[in-house]
């Protein structure tokens, strides 16, 4: 919104706690929400230290708000995406609940990394209303929606069902649609099955632990084989109950894929307004073309196309050279204006461009390298269950062998 | 009892004296709700399922019916029985080697069945060759089955195989029922070699070696239906008394196979849940990597880093397919087989009350002089001889049977043990090349750190 950068130093940014708190709403009823702590801390260049500078309250509705803003004044910027208002996704051990204290968590966790996205992005970071969301607790609502960003918001934009003929669009902008798409697709699908996998790999560890139990009760009838099945049983135990932080852990790695799959929209999003551009610069183009072809018309007496006012004309009777001398000067002005207006929004449109497209490229580095990184630490998950296993059954064959 | 009582106080809390412990699940476990605690899952399992409860559905009837038709009839004098069940000379050289297989399918009019090849091979003398091969029916074995029990009723004869699992058979014989079948008939038949008692039965020799007509006709032999019946009544209604006066061993015999059968039973119904859960996994995994290969389809920059992972995913899931292959060969069938081992053994002890109960009601009868005397102190005598050659035969194979099921059991979970050790040991080699050739390439380029505010 304005060029100056707030910070002159470098800053840390976390949401650091979360808390269950009462209010009423704006219709006056009860209700039950989770505020977010954010806390800022500018960092010294020299020595490395960090002092506290802000500390304040928001809820995700306000996140909401300031992302919706963002989306608004930068529309050729892939915006970083929320965590998930609702959980998604959900295995049958996770809770689908919103209050549920590791759902809360998780979304600790994202909300701070979308702050993070934003602090880190070069203009982004800029922005006057981002920086007093950070440092202004009171009366920010009210500044933002000063800003009048609901009025300048194309409605189009968020219209998921509008279709426009669109002749001649940035091809990359519609091989980019398609990415965006199979992206999304290929996200969900893949989430979907893994969080299958998830609740199939609970139930066999889970399973185990009921050998412990019976291995227990068993171990007191026996005399020789006694010892080694109580301490076999032990480790069935321990077995069981030690897929509960692995797939903890696996959550923290659905998150960073969710991430990019909600991106997606977000390039959905800049799509869709290099394509509004396009369309009123069609449309423009085409109403120009129209009236210049009408202004001729009048100025050499064809009728070639059909129009109101010659149809008139022929019912009522012809209209007078000065009545069509001041019709063509109209339409002249007309002309004179529209030919501007196609001007600016030709250069507007190429401007576009040029400033998305560069935003994107940033982008995709962005995303090969986070999707990657997310990759390794899924094997690196793996190889740790792997080993946990190893430990585990070898313990357990340690016992069954001295029954 | 106490003595094992003593020695379970560290261990488990809560056993009554005296007695088997009644198994209590307890929670009538709901719906896996949000909080799914591992509570939850565990009551479910223990809980008799809908569909486990036709587990519940297997012919005990056979062994209850041969329990009931000991013949009085000994093969020999009841001194040179006493001397065969010490069990000294153990077979330590295997000198008879069975296998069973080739199910062949056979439709008559009447009926559908499956006959089985048995090979054996011998060195013993009394066999009049060193090779067989003969066809064997499902009851054909449960005519050996019961003509065993008959001969030695307090001997710890091999489970057979079910007749039929109800449960989710659309036709009657599928290919891994008939596997499973075959394997369990296979081990039943090496088990009566391996016992030094029961492999030198003839009933035995002739099954392994007769053919279709020969055995037919020798089946037609031995103590008619008739018989059998009419010492049924008999029996049910003496079985009561010989629970009133078990010596001690036996009590603590029978106390210790209550439970053991309760928990071998818990054992079975874990561990066929585990191939289920397993089966379910591998059948997601297998949807799991292909995804990851068609999502590299649209990532020119992680088709490496995507590829890899659906490798690896693939790799786990055979690796998990091989467990579960372990899992059915090895440690189900064993498990399974002491269910039925344990159902054996209550049989055998009810066998062994009754011989006592047939002797104290004769005791009784003499007390209250009730019958001819002469003929009663006769009749005691042989009782007598009887019950104690019953008892001696049991203990001893007890003592065997127990020791084997230690073995057994000790090396079906060893395997289990092994078999998951293999597992995860493969799907470590697998993350770790995949991991290895990532970094390789991540020092490559330029690390970026993680966003931070300007």
């Amino acid at each position: 919104m304005t060029e100056n950068n707030f910070w002159l130093k470098k800053i840390e940014i976390n949401v650091s706690e979360a808390e269950k708190r009462t209010g009423r709403n704006a219709m006056n009823m009860q209700e039950t929400y989770t505020a977010y702590l954010i806390e800022t801390r500018s960092v010294e260049h020299t020595d490395g230290q960090s002092v506290l500078t802000d500390s304040l309250w928001r809820r995700y509705s306000e996140f909401e708000l300031l992302r919706n803003y963002l989306l608004v004044y930068y529309p050729h910027i892939v915006v970083p995406p929320l965590p998930e208002k609702r959980a998604e996704f959900v295995w049958h051990k996770l809770s689908a609940d919103n209050m549920d204290p590791d759902f809360v968590e998780r979304r600790r966790i994202g909300l701070e990394n979308f702050l993070l996205r934003v602090a880190s992005h070069p203009i982004l970071c800029r922005d006057k209303i981002f920086y007093l969301f950070l440092t202004q607790e009171g009366n920010w609502k009210e500044t933002v929606n000063e800003t009048g960003f609901q009025l300048k918001a194309d409605s189009r934009l968020k219209a998921l069902n509008a279709t426009f003929r669109v002749k001649n669009p940035d091809k990359r902008f519609t091989e980019l649609k398609h990415y965006s798409d199979e992206l999304q697709s290929v996200i969900s699908h893949l989430l979907r099955v893994r969080a299958r996998v998830a609740d199939r790999l609970y139930g066999v560890y889970k399973v185990h632990g009921n050998y412990g139990r019976v291995f227990s009760e068993w171990s007191a009838i026996e005399k020789e084989m006694g010892d080694g099945l109580q301490s076999a049983g032990h480790h069935m135990d321990v077995y069981a109950s030690s897929i509960d932080d692995i797939l903890e852990d696996e959550e923290h790695y659905a998150d960073q894929l969710k991430e990019y799959l909600f991106y997606a929209e977000a390039l959905r999003a800049v799509c869709r307004k290099h394509e509004l551009m396009q369309y009123d610069l069609e449309m423009a183009a085409q109403d120009l073309a129209s009236k210049k072809q009408q202004c001729e018309e009048l100025a050499t007496g064809t009728v070639r196309t059909f129009s109101l006012k010659g149809m008139t004309t022929k019912l009522f009777g012809q209209e007078t050279p000065e009545q069509r001398e001041a019709r063509i000067k109209v339409l002249e002005e007309q002309i004179s204006e529209g030919e501007q207006q196609l001007k600016s929004k030709n250069l507007e449109g190429r401007e576009f461009v040029k400033n998305a497209w560069a935003d994107i490229e940033r982008f995709k580095e962005q995303k090969n390298r986070d999707l990657k990184e997310a990759l390794i630490s899924y094997a690196v998950m793996q190889i740790s269950m792997c080993k946990k296993g190893i430990q585990v059954w070898t313990n357990a064959k340690e016992c069954f062998s001295k029954m | 009892m106490e003595g094992e009582r003593l020695a379970s106080q560290a261990r488990s809390s809560g056993l009554p004296a005296g007695g088997a412990t009644g198994e209590s699940p307890g929670v009538d476990a709901p719906l896996l709700g949000s909080s799914g605690s591992s509570a939850l899952l565990q009551a479910e399992v223990l809980d008799l399922d809908e569909d486990e409860d036709d587990l519940e559905v297997f012919s005990k009837d056979a062994s209850l019916m041969d329990m009931n038709s000991f013949s009085p009839m000994m093969p020999t004098s009841p001194l040179s029985m006493i001397n065969q069940v010490k069990f000294e000379d153990e077979p330590d050289l295997k000198d008879l080697f069975i296998t069973v297989d080739e199910p062949e399918s056979h439709v008559t009019t009447i009926e559908t069945f499956i006959t089985y090849r048995i090979i054996t091979k011998t060195s013993r003398g009394e066999f009049d060759s060193s090779e067989f091969e003969v066809r064997r029916r499902y009851q054909d074995f449960l005519w050996l089955k019961g003509k065993l029990e008959e001969a030695h009723p307090t001997l710890i004869i091999p489970p057979l195989p079910e007749k039929f699992i109800v449960k989710g058979m659309v036709e009657r014989f599928n290919d891994d029922f008939i596997e499973t079948r075959r394997k369990a008939l296979q081990k039943f038949l090496n088990r009566i070699a391996d016992h030094p008692t029961l492999t030198f039965n003839e009933d035995f020799k002739v099954f392994l070696t007769a053919q279709a007509w020969e055995l037919s006709s020798h089946k037609k032999q031995g103590p008619g239906l008739l018989s059998r019946m009419g010492q049924t009544v008999r029996a049910v209604a003496l079985s009561m008394r010989g629970v009133k006066s078990r010596p001690e061993e036996f009590m603590e015999m029978n106390n210790f196979i209550e439970i053991f059968s309760q928990k071998i039973n818990l054992i079975d119904k874990i561990s066929q849940r585990i191939y289920k859960e397993e089966r379910e996994y591998s059948d997601e995994m297998k949807e799991y990597g292909p995804i990851h290969v068609l999502w590299s389809a649209s990532e020119e920059d992680l088709v490496d880093s995507l590829r890899g992972v659906a490798r690896c995913l693939d790799q786990c899931c055979k690796a998990t397919e091989k467990r579960m292959s372990g899992l059915s060969e090895a440690l189900l069938p064993a498990v399974h087989e002491y269910v039925l081992y344990s159902e054996m053994v209550m049989g055998v002890m009810k066998r062994r009350d009754q011989i006592q109960a047939e002797l104290d009601s004769k005791v009784e009868a003499l007390t209250y002089k009730k019958a001819d005397t002469d003929l009663l102190i006769e009749e005691i005598g042989k009782l007598e001889d009887k019950v104690e050659c019953a008892n001696n035969a049991l203990k001893a194979d007890w003592e065997r049977w127990k020791h084997n099921m230690q073995n057994d059991i000790k090396s079906a979970f060893t395997d289990m043990a092994e078999e998951n050790i293999h597992y995860y040991e493969q799907c470590l080699a697998t993350w770790e090349s995949f991991l290895a050739s990532q970094t390789d390439l991540h020092m490559e380029e330029t690390s970026e750190d993680k966003p931070e505010s300007h």
